[in-house]
């Protein structure tokens, strides 16, 4: 084994031996855990949920409906108005004008019509991975940083470090303050980069943001663009969940401040990575945007696209797609409903049982807050209660640590990759586990007493409904399932 | 501000006179019936002959396109199908088609096979996985000019020559193995490989046994990796037959030998099939360390699950693969056929080739100098008096001034008879007087006086040239 170890790190490169590639972390495992016993509801009953994939799964009815109606779309259909042959020889990393336009489109009625986006700025990633490292490569050199407000979406370790060598530095956001960005904390950041000598060159934000499912207020969009104005570095927003906003009319895209405030930072220094695999659902089809306001990184990000364009298969089907405004409005109308419906199922039945999240209005998940069920406030216990949800209540959700958050007892949990009986089981599921797990307390609580008694013969223990309301209220330490785990 | 790999780029810029030729095409494109004066693209590697052949079967397979999979909706699966070990049954059906391409001499293992979008992005991440920053592969000249993208321009690794001459049709010798490995260990580079590309992009030839026996025992003595970009595997239209490393592995009893964990595979269906814009490669090892890294980045251009449901049907069609491959070999080989004796008819030679989508063609008695400055005299010439685009040696790091790689499969029967009509007036024009050019005046940010190889040609960056096209 050893021989072969060493072997392979003559033969092969640093970044093909190294764990940039971030698999090893705990988000994974889940996934695994997964992978080897899905839930199923007739075949396999008792098997995990998978609830640590953001997917979005609410819509396709719309989308296939669209389909069926539009053969049009499919580069084979006898009524085409186009050649298969030039769309199939089509390798211009511009990408097809009638797919950059309707993307422009799209990416407006999304932010409500209130700001538009040039087709000639659309440049295409293979997914949003692709474009997070193309910006990467694009913005800074090997060893050189950029600031990323925790907790952040695990894939970033790789797609923005990796390959291109670049350090990510964490920006701390707390749950004190919800977990906002505080220009305090981002001089911080900076300041401590400064300090190791480590050259930043940009900040990069999720917005609305993974794995919070809150969006940033406008307020706090111009302290952002004023900050990396006056640093003079740049500003990359990852917008991919901006069609997930239960009210749109609530969502501001960088893109809306940089055209309502001008003069609040260069625009060259503003980049927008987009997607269409979260707001329509389309992992599978990798269409990736960078949208740029530098014409250098634009020019040069194209000629990058080289290494991961959108097959023209797609771009021609997306392109007939997202024209149609009729479509594309009411998509976006009857998703946001969804999620919004979803969301609130999940959250307020929790809450019943005392579980509590984020208050959050975006994304395809929520920061459920599980710090009162830790053993002690620690990673560790973390992890642990991590893989008795996975082991036991037979649920995929994803820790808080493997989004880098600096508050252990936090996760993510998704509620759009699924039906609606699954999610009721998964409900079951967590209530059942939370309500046992009372039950349990109370009855080790009983018998502790009792034995107690015993010893202390002197003493007059009664127990009271006052106490017993006590043992069953959620904010009792002793509900923590490690105390069942123990017995 | 920005990064160097954007500042560097853009020190070497779109200045180059290369560039003049793909934009004279673009502002005065052939059409014959439009513009029947106009450039006459012969510059890019395209293979259009089969369309009809595949439109018949997208025809009869509606299914395909239409998401659909025996009459039921894939859609929704497809579209959430975002895992890099790619669709099963579409790698089964490519290492089937791959199998069939080699005559069935070889077979590969679908889980060997790493997918990626294009071979631009299968190159890319093999340099990836096998080279550090700084470290080098040897690359025999001339070669395809997307290499010093696609190898050298994020991964920060280098590429030294291996000259290739005339003198011997361009084949890869042992002194020349020899030269270029001194050459990197004088300029300090750990060489971490070779890169061949079989059949060769320029040269329209493929590999014989001499050669590759050659590259074994360097990379067998060396202790290096061997890649095969083998993207035009499909496009063999004649003897000799194609070898690839896979069946030199196998010939040689190495099939899970220690050097068949640095031989490495690089195809796509851009050529064979003539889908450049579905953006279809992948990668081919059977080492697993490097399968299993290149899977992860493969996450940074994953094929459309789309497209790749498309070409599982497509492949899985036994019938039509078979009968694909073989018309669309005669097809080809009818060009070729076509170009090299039309130019012979005037006195142009092309070196023997068998394959690929263009021929290496043999100018030099045409050059008024023989230097690079009387290349890129006598391309001008071509381009704006004789109105082709072709492609000149130099952009191909030919160490020979007076080679040209001319496509033949990207235009119309007609249109390639009529550029031969175009090629012969200008010799004959040439051989009668020496008059001077007269194409418009050409802004040009440097003026290439050497005698010498032009350093620039070394020294290009990736965007150096709109090179997507150029394949």
């Amino acid at each position: 084994m050893e021989v072969a170890l060493n072997n392979n790190h003559k033969f092969l490169s640093k970044i093909a031996t190294n764990d940039g590639h971030g698999e090893n972390s705990p988000y994974f495992d889940g996934w695994k855990a997964y992978d080897a016993n899905p839930y199923h509801p007739q075949n396999n009953p008792s098997g995990v949920i998978q609830m640590g994939l953001a997917e979005n799964q609410l819509c396709f009815d719309l989308i296939e409906k669209w389909i069926k109606n539009h053969p049009e779309a499919s580069i084979c259909a006898p009524q085409r108005g186009f050649d298969f042959k030039e769309i199939a020889l089509f390798q211009d990393y511009h990408g097809l004008p009638q797919f950059r336009s309707a993307i422009a489109n799209f990416m407006s009625r999304v932010r409500g019509s209130r700001v538009k986006f040039d087709p000639n700025r659309i440049v295409m990633s293979g997914g949003a991975t692709g474009a997070h490292e193309t910006v990467a490569f694009c913005l800074a050199n090997r060893g050189e940083a950029f600031l990323v407000p925790t907790p952040y979406y695990p894939g970033f370790d790789r797609d923005l470090k990796w390959r291109t060598g670049v350090e990510l530095i964490p920006v701390v956001c707390e749950s004190a303050n919800k977990f906002k960005v505080t220009l305090e904390s981002l001089e911080d950041a900076y300041n401590k980069a400064k300090q190791s000598n480590i050259k930043v060159k940009g900040l990069l934000i999720t917005n609305p943001s993974n794995p919070l499912g809150t969006f940033f207020d406008k307020e706090t969009l111009k302290t952002l663009a004023a900050f990396t104005n006056e640093k003079n570095i740049h500003l990359i927003c990852d917008e991919i969940y901006a069609g997930t906003v239960t009210n749109g009319n609530d969502f501001v895209s960088i893109a809306e401040i940089i055209e309502e405030f001008p003069t609040i930072c260069d625009r060259s220094l503003i980049h927008i990575v987009y997607s269409l695999s979260k707001d329509m659902g389309f992992p599978g089809f990798r269409v990736g945007i960078i949208y740029s306001y530098n014409d250098t990184v634009v020019n040069i990000a194209r000629k990058m696209s080289s290494f991961g364009l959108v097959s023209t298969q797609t771009q021609h089907m997306v392109a007939s797609m997202l024209s149609d405004n009729d479509f594309v409005d009411n998509f976006i109308y009857e998703s946001r409903t969804r999620l919004a419906h979803r969301h609130d199922m999940f959250t307020r039945e929790l809450a019943q049982v005392g579980i509590g999240s984020l208050e959050s209005n975006a994304g395809l998940f929520f920061w459920m807050d599980l710090r009162r069920f830790l053993k002690e406030p620690t990673f560790e216990a973390e992890m642990t209660f991590w893989r008795s949800i996975i082991n036991e209540i037979k649920l995929n959700v994803s820790p808080g640590s493997s989004f880098h958050c600096h508050e252990p007892g936090w996760f993510r949990v998704c509620f759009a990759n699924m039906d609606d009986a699954t999610v009721m089981v998964a409900i079951e599921r967590i209530k059942s586990f939370v309500l046992e797990t009372r039950m349990l307390e109370m009855k080790t609580k009983a018998m502790a007493k009792t034995k107690k008694q015993c010893w202390q013969n002197n003493l007059q223990l009664k127990l009271s409904s006052r106490r017993l309301e006590d043992i069953m209220s959620p904010h009792s330490p002793l509900n923590s399932p490690m105390l069942r785990a123990q017995n | 501000m920005l990064s160097k790999k954007v500042t560097d780029c853009n020190a070497h810029g779109q200045d180059s006179s290369y560039f003049l030729g793909w934009q004279a095409y673009e502002k005065n494109p052939y059409d014959d019936v439009h513009n029947p004066n106009g450039i006459i693209q012969m510059g890019l590697a395209e293979n259009q002959l089969s369309f009809d052949i595949l439109q018949t079967w997208l025809d009869n397979n509606p299914d395909a396109t239409g998401f659909k999979k025996n009459g039921q909706s894939v859609f929704k699966e497809l579209a959430l199908f975002q895992d890099y070990h790619g669709l099963l049954s579409f790698k089964k059906a490519l290492v089937n088609f791959m199998s069939e391409i080699r005559g069935n001499s070889v077979t590969f293992d679908p889980n060997n096979l790493v997918l990626t979008a294009g071979a631009t992005s299968a190159n890319e991440t093999l340099i990836f996985c096998v080279a550090n920053p700084g470290d080098a592969f040897l690359v025999p000249t001339p070669y395809y000019p997307g290499f010093d993208r696609d190898l050298k321009w994020r991964t920060g690794a280098e590429i030294v020559p291996i000259h290739c001459s005339s003198s011997n049709s361009f084949r890869i010798t042992k002194s020349a193995l020899e030269d270029a490995y001194q050459q990197a260990q004088k300029q300090d580079l750990k060489v971490k490989g070779i890169l061949i590309t079989n059949p060769s992009n320029p040269l329209g030839t493929s590999l014989n046994s001499h050669e590759l026996d050659l590259l074994f025992n360097f990379i067998s003595t060396k202790n290096m990796h061997l890649i095969s970009d083998e993207v035009y595997s499909g496009t063999v239209f004649s003897s000799p037959s194609f070898i690839s490393v896979m069946e030199v592995l196998k010939n040689k009893n190495l099939i899970n030998s220690e050097v068949s964990k640095r031989v490495h595979i690089v195809c796509s269906l851009s050529k064979d099939l003539g889908l450049p814009g579905f953006r279809i490669g992948a990668i081919y090892s059977c080492n697993e360390e490097v399968v299993s890294a290149a899977t992860k980045m493969s996450s940074f251009g994953l094929i459309s699950s789309q497209t790749q449901y498309l070409l599982s049907e497509m492949l899985s069609d036994g019938k039509f693969t078979k009968s694909y491959l073989s018309e669309n070999r005669r097809r080809l080989k009818h060009r070729h056929e076509t170009l090299v004796k039309g130019l012979q008819k005037v006195g142009i030679r092309c070196l023997k080739g068998n394959a690929g989508l263009y021929c290496w063609v043999d100018m030099r008695h045409l050059l008024s100098s023989k230097t690079f400055q009387g290349e890129m005299e006598l391309w001008k010439k071509i381009v704006y008096d004789v109105r082709l685009n072709i492609s000149p040696g130099s952009s191909c790091h030919c160490s020979e001034p007076g080679w040209f790689r001319v496509c033949f499969a990207n235009m119309s029967e007609q249109t390639l008879l009529f550029a031969m009509q175009r090629v012969k007036s200008f010799v004959e024009s040439m051989s009668k007087k020496n008059s001077p050019p007269r194409h418009e005046h050409l802004r040009l940010s440097h003026a290439r006086r050497t005698k010498s190889l032009p350093k620039w040609v070394f020294s290009l960056t990736s965007n150096q040239l709109e090179v997507g096209d150029l394949r």
